[in-house]
Parts: C-alpha cells; sequence; structure tokens
C-alpha cells in the first residue's frame, strides 16, 4: 500500500512517515501543496493524508484540484481547526476523512485502514459475516451461529461499523463520529460501556470472543484464529 | 500633545485677522519661506488646509454658497420689482396724460390743446408734471420748461432728460421721462414728468438693499462658520476618543450631550459598542489568567514526569510507565485545551437566526441513550420525558455536547445513597421550549450557582473528581448562542439545570 503524506511541519512529517512506514505502508512525502498536487496527480497512491494549511497552495484547493481532475484516492485531513464548520468545509471540498491535530498516531493509523478499506467495499453487499456471526442489512437481524442476536438500533449499527471493519481497529473516537455523529469527546466513558454491551449479546454463550479491546486504541471485531 | 492642529487651535484660523497680521498669512499661503520668518503663519497655513479638509467646512461652504445665492436672488427681485414698479407708474401717468390731450386735441383743435397746456403748465401743482408745446419752427407755444431736450427719442416715442428747476433762487438739475405725441404739421408736445424723487427712491432702495444684503451674508457666513465649527466639535470628540481607545485606554466613552440627535445617538452606539470590547477584552484577560493557570499546573506536571523517567534509573519497565503517564497527561491538557476551544467558538459562532431548526426532544433523546448505560451501570436510573417534536433554533452538534456535558456532570456528582436518578425533561411551553436536567444528588449551595457557571471553577476544593471545570461554561456559550438562558436550580434535593430557548416558533 502506498501513501503520499503532504504536511510542511517537518517534524510531523517524519513523524508520519516513521510512523507509516513502520506500520508497512511505502510512504511518499511532500512539504509542499503545488508539488504535493503533482505528485498526487501523477503517481498512483492508495490514500493521501494532507495537512490544511500549506505553503505553495492551501490543502483544501489541492483536494478540489485533485478532485476537479477526477482523481478520486481517499484522502484524510489533518488539520489544526477542529471546528465543526471547519470539519464540514474539509469533507465538502473532497476530503474523506478529518482528523484533528494533535492526535494520537493509532488514532490515525485506524483511520487510514478504515480509509483504504472504503473504496474496497463492494456497495451491492447485504449481509456482512465475521466467522459465524452474521449480520443482514435488509432484514435488520443477526445471527450468531444459529441462535438469533436481538439488538437495539443503535447497537446493530454499532455492530455494523465494527462489522466493516472487522479485523482492523476502530478507536472511541471513530465510533463517535460514525455510529453517533458526535464531533466530541465525552469525559465519561460511555462507549466502552456501549461495547461491553453488545459483547454481552455477542459474545456471551459463545466460546470463542469476537469482539476485542485494543489496548490504548480501541476496538476491534475480528475472526478467531 | 500629539495633535497640536485640533480644533481649540483650529479656532483662531477660522478668523485670521484676529491673531495674526493679515498680511502675513496672505503670504505665508503663496511663500513657503515666509512661514519659516512667521511660524504662526505655518501654523494657521496647516491649520486652515485641515480645515479646509473637513467634511463639516465643506458643508458649511455648501450651505453658504446656496444661501448667498438666495439672498441675492431675493435682494435681486426686490430691487427690480420696486424700480420696475415705479417706472411703470410713471410711464402710465405719462401715458394717460398724452391720451388725454389726444382727446382734448380732437375735440377741440390746435388752439385748445395750446390753451389747456398753457393752463396745465402754469403754477406749480405739485405733480411734477413737464409740458412743452412748439410749432414747426421748434419756437414753444406753450410749457414750463424752457428748451427741448438733447436726445433723440426712443421708437415709442419715450425719452430720458435732465431739466433745471430753480428751486429757492437755486438751479438744481432734475431728470425726467417724457414722451413725445407727434402732432401734424410739425407741431410737437413732449409730456414729461420729473422723476427725481424715484430717482432718489430708487438709490435708497438700492442702498437698503445692499446693506441688508450685507447683513444676511454676514449672519450667512457666521452662522456656517459656527454650523461646521459645532459639528467639527462633535467629530472631534468622537475622534479623539476613539484615538485614546486605540491607545489602549479602553475605559474612555464619547461624551453625550443628552439632547438626542444624531450626534448624540452615534455617541451612544459607540459607547455600547466600547462597553461590549470592554467586557470581551474583561473576560478575555480572565480567561487567559485562567488558562494561564490550569494549563500550566499539568504542563508543569508533565515535564516533571518526563524528566523523572530521564533521570531514572534505567529500569525500562518505569520509563515505559513515565512516558505513558505524560502522554496521558498531555491528552488531559489537549482535552482541557478542546474544552476551550468548543466555548471560543460557541460563544464567537454566528447568532442563532442563521442556524437551522433543529429537534430537540430527538437531540436530548440520542444524548440520553448515549449515557443511558454508563449510568445504568452506576446504579442510576435515568428518565426522559418530552413533549413530541419540540422546534428550535440551533445547532444540534452544540447542543449535544451541552446535554453530555450536563449529563457528565449529573453522573459524576448527582450520586446519592441509594445511587441516584437523572431526568432529562424537554418541554414545549408558548413562547418557549425548555430542557430540565435534574439529579438527586447533594446539588450546589445557592452562594454558587452562578459562578459554577464561569470557566475553570470547580467546587470541590480537593479536585478528586476528574474535570476541567469548563463543562458548565461551555453549557452557558452554547445557550447564549441560541440566545437561551440556563438557571441552577434546588431540585429539592439535587440539582435542577433548566435551559429557556425562544421556541422556533416560525415552524408552524
Amino acid at each position: 500500500m502506498k501513501l503520499l503524506v503532504i504536511e510542511d511541519d517537518r517534524e510531523t512529517a517524519a513523524y508520519l512517515v516513521k510512523g507509516l512506514s513502520e506500520s508497512g505502508y511505502a510512504v511518499d512525502q511532500s512539504g509542499d501543496g503545488r508539488e504535493g498536487l503533482f505528485l498526487a496527480t501523477s503517481g498512483s497512491y492508495d490514500a493521501i493524508i494532507l495537512d490544511r494549511m500549506l505553503p505553495g497552495m492551501d490543502g483544501l484547493s489541492l483536494l478540489g484540484a485533485l478532485r476537479g481532475a477526477k482523481i478520486g484516492t481517499p484522502a484524510l485531513i489533518l488539520s489544526a481547526l477542529g471546528s465543526v464548520d471547519d470539519r464540514v468545509k474539509g469533507l465538502r471540498s473532497g476530503g474523506d476523512d478529518y482528523l484533528v491535530k494533535p492526535f494520537a498516531f493509532s488514532e490515525l493509523l485506524a483511520r487510514i485502514e478504515a480509509l483504504l478499506r472504503r473504496g474496497a467495499d463492494a456497495p451491492s453487499v447485504t449481509k456482512l459475516r465475521v466467522a459465524d456471526l452474521e449480520l443482514d442489512l435488509l432484514t435488520r437481524s443477526v445471527k450468531r451461529g444459529d441462535k438469533t442476536i436481538e439488538l437495539l438500533p443503535r447497537e446493530f449499527q454499532l455492530l455494523e461499523y465494527l462489522m466493516r471493519n472487522a479485523g482492523h481497529v476502530v478507536t472511541r473516537t471513530m465510533l463517535l463520529e460514525n455510529v453517533w455523529d458526535y464531533h466530541f469527546d465525552p469525559q465519561t466513558n460511555v462507549i466502552d460501556v456501549h461495547v461491553s454491551r453488545l459483547r454481552q449479546k455477542i459474545d456471551r454463550h459463545f466460546e470463542r470472543p469476537l469482539l476485542h479491546t485494543v489496548r490504548g486504541a480501541g476496538y476491534s471485531l475480528r475472526a478467531p484464529e | 500633545m500629539p495633535d497640536s492642529l485640533g480644533l481649540l487651535d483650529a479656532r483662531p484660523e477660522l478668523t485670521p485677522q484676529a491673531n495674526e497680521p493679515a498680511p502675513a498669512s496672505a503670504i505665508g499661503i503663496s511663500h513657503p519661506a515666509a512661514s519659516r520668518r512667521w511660524p504662526g503663519a505655518a501654523v494657521l497655513v496647516a491649520g486652515t488646509r485641515r480645515l479646509v479638509t473637513t467634511h463639516a467646512f465643506r458643508l458649511a461652504g455648501l450651505y453658504f454658497a446656496v444661501f448667498a445665492l438666495s439672498v441675492l436672488g431675493v435682494l435681486f427681485f426686490v430691487y427690480w420689482a420696486t424700480v420696475d414698479f415705479v417706472e411703470r407708474q410713471t410711464e402710465a401717468t405719462l401715458d394717460a396724460e398724452i391720451t388725454g390731450l389726444a382727446e382734448q386735441y380732437a375735440q377741440r383743435g390746435l388752439s385748445g390743446l395750446v390753451q389747456i397746456v398753457a393752463a396745465r403748465s402754469a403754477g406749480d401743482r405739485g405733480d411734477g408734471m413737464l409740458y412743452l408745446f412748439t410749432n414747426r419752427d421748434g419756437r414753444p407755444l406753450a410749457g414750463n420748461i424752457s428748451g427741448w431736450p438733447s436726445g433723440e427719442p426712443g421708437p415709442s416715442g419715450s425719452l430720458s432728460f435732465q431739466f433745471e428747476v430753480s428751486d429757492n433762487g437755486q438751479i438744481q438739475t432734475h431728470p425726467a421721462s417724457g414722451k413725445l405725441f407727434a402732432i401734424p404739421d410739425g407741431y410737437r408736445l413732449l409730456v414729461g414728468r420729473d422723476i427725481g424723487d424715484a430717482a432718489a427712491y430708487r438709490e435708497r432702495i438700492k442702498l437698503t438693499l445692499l446693506w441688508s444684503g450685507l447683513v444676511a451674508l454676514g449672519i450667512g457666513l457666521a452662522g456656517g462658520t459656527l454650523m461646521s465649527r459645532n459639528m467639527l466639535r462633535r467629530v472631534e470628540q468622537v475622534n479623539r476618543t476613539a484615538e485614546r481607545v486605540i491607545a489602549g485606554n479602553l475605559s474612555d466613552r464619547v461624551p453625550r450631550r443628552g439632547t438626542n440627535d444624531e450626534f448624540d445617538q452615534l455617541a451612544a452606539n459607540l459607547n455600547g459598542m466600547l462597553d461590549q470590547i470592554e467586557r470581551l477584552m474583561t473576560g478575555m484577560r480572565e480567561v487567559t489568567d485562567n488558562v494561564a493557570h490550569d494549563l500550566k499546573t499539568p504542563l508543569a506536571r508533565l515535564r516533571a514526569r518526563l524528566e523523572l523517567a530521564l533521570l531514572g534509573p534505567g529500569d525500562p519497565a518505569a520509563q515505559t510507565d513515565a512516558i505513558r503517564a505524560a502522554i496521558d497527561e498531555a491528552d488531559r491538557l489537549l482535552a482541557t485545551f478542546n474544552a476551550l476551544l468548543r466555548i471560543a467558538e460557541a460563544e464567537a459562532g454566528a447568532p442563532r437566526d442563521a442556524t437551522a431548526l433543529v429537534d430537540l426532544t430527538e437531540i436530548a433523546r440520542a444524548a440520553t441513550e448515549l449515557y443511558e448505560p454508563v449510568a445504568e451501570e452506576r446504579g442510576f436510573a435515568m428518565r426522559l420525558e418530552t413533549d413530541p417534536a419540540v422546534t428550535i433554533r440551533g445547532d444540534r452538534h452544540l447542543l449535544s455536547q451541552a446535554i453530555a456535558n450536563l449529563l457528565d456532570n449529573a453522573l459524576k456528582y448527582g450520586g446519592n445513597a441509594s445511587g441516584g436518578d437523572i431526568t432529562v425533561a424537554v418541554r414545549q411551553a408558548p413562547a418557549q421550549a425548555t430542557l430540565e436536567i435534574r439529579d438527586h444528588g447533594p446539588g450546589i449551595p445557592e452562594a454558587d450557582r452562578e459562578s459554577v457557571l464561569d470557566r475553570f471553577v470547580r467546587l470541590e476544593p480537593s479536585r478528586s473528581t476528574p474535570g476541567n471545570g469548563l463543562g458548565l461554561s461551555l453549557v452557558r456559550a452554547v445557550a447564549r448562542r441560541h440566545g437561551a438562558t440556563v438557571s441552577l436550580a434546588d431540585n429539592g434535593p439535587g440539582l435542577k439545570v433548566r435551559l429557556e430557548f425562544p421556541a422556533g416558533a416560525d415552524t408552524s
């Protein structure tokens, strides 16, 4: 997987390149908006991580130009501007995800993985499956083995998101944003309790757990090895 | 004084002669060298220039020009109407006389006419009529003037001339206006009138009008100057205040006269604006102080942890722990920082009307649903009481966070021996929508209810419960953004936080 990092702050760029390389990605980096656009247009990247404020050309214009050229490479915007309006503006100009600086590296990694998977998702899928857990998007029903599991609507959405990202880490913030559409962090561990309730329903009475807590990062739903 | 050409100094320039010999200012304008010789002149020139560039002066100049034009117009009209009237009167008299004489001539012939003219010329009848009747040789047959005046009559037969009168032995020349009455066979009759009085009258009128014109123009000039100076002074007051405010004296205000005219209203508005700026600045200063305190302490802790890790005896496990603790500390700092930014964002946001209609019931339901499992886990019973579809104008994200903060607070402080219960109530009243979050915890003493809304205020002196003292500040900021009020009350026992929103009435 090949990533393009467009970030002008040297230390942040070095930190990103090092971290992403260690996570197994091939990374190109540029510190300038115009050069970044050139690379993004010519190279074939699987995802782009770009800063909003860049010399040469700002990140949003870059994205606009890129989308104008019909290049749909998934892009994650990194920015210190974190208000809801800023976020909306970022996503409207062609960003696929928006992460506010400073961020935990695990958060960035989880989001990049989610971005890379997004393109691969077959849109016509009506059933999600992880091991013997099956979620039917049409009948909105969940089964594990041959046992039907009753879920509340929000729990269903939570499980759907976890299953769509099966095998990968999803962070609490990702869950809050994607399942609840909340862009703030509550001071209470509300997400943990929701996940543990869901876990009660899907893992209890089953020998092998599917929903795992990843320490310091978030959760991961995966098939037992 | 930074500005030596202000209003008070400008005063002499309006009447340069008062302070300076007139030539000095005249020379000063055209010869820069002269202004070196008379430093006063330079000030005067600059001052005059400054005065001339003011809007008030231009306005006064325009006013004066219009005024002068209309005064001149009126005076000219009065002069023309008066003089014309007198002249017409003279002409009418002459025409009437000639018509009368022509009738006499038609009835009584030449000799009759001579008789009548002679009779009318005899003695001073006091009407100033003049006659001269001559035969074809130009010899006078009758009349009261000695000879045919020089000058040719105009096309209508009218004629202006001078004649001599003896008044108490003195010979005086009087102007006269006459008309020629031609009679066949070369006889000529001149009928005239002494217009000496009329001329004197005209002169008199001319003089009167000239003087009254001068007086009116003088008053106009003085009035214009006073008006412009008055305006200038008031604008100058505003400018002075603005300069002082720019220089840093935020408590300065534009003086008001209490007349409630435009200038007074301008002053009131400017003062209102300055009040608002000062309030914001004071708030900002408080926040800065608080931020300095509440961010410095954890920063110092963070630094100490990292330093200790560096000095450690080389135990990798201990170092890892120290670094992890440092990251946690940094995360808490960031959370505080983000909370501050959120508050600033809510406070600086667009006015409420610019936002969309949102369903407060739905927002409260979603937030309650998010917190319900945690509440249950902690032994709280959570209840939602709502009227269906309570609509207000607002920002869903901000409202969600405000409710989340209130629920965070209720979970943190609203517990009692039996666990506690939390009620979220959304109600629609005729003119408003209300949101209440009630708990049965210890509540907040009445004296502290106002201050807990301020930033970084935490009532727990030990600060053992995690938190940054910003939760309720955000609630207040969000409420203000929505034009809502926040009140804290006793829930007997417990705390009742009530937000009153103006209803999104235009939905119905």
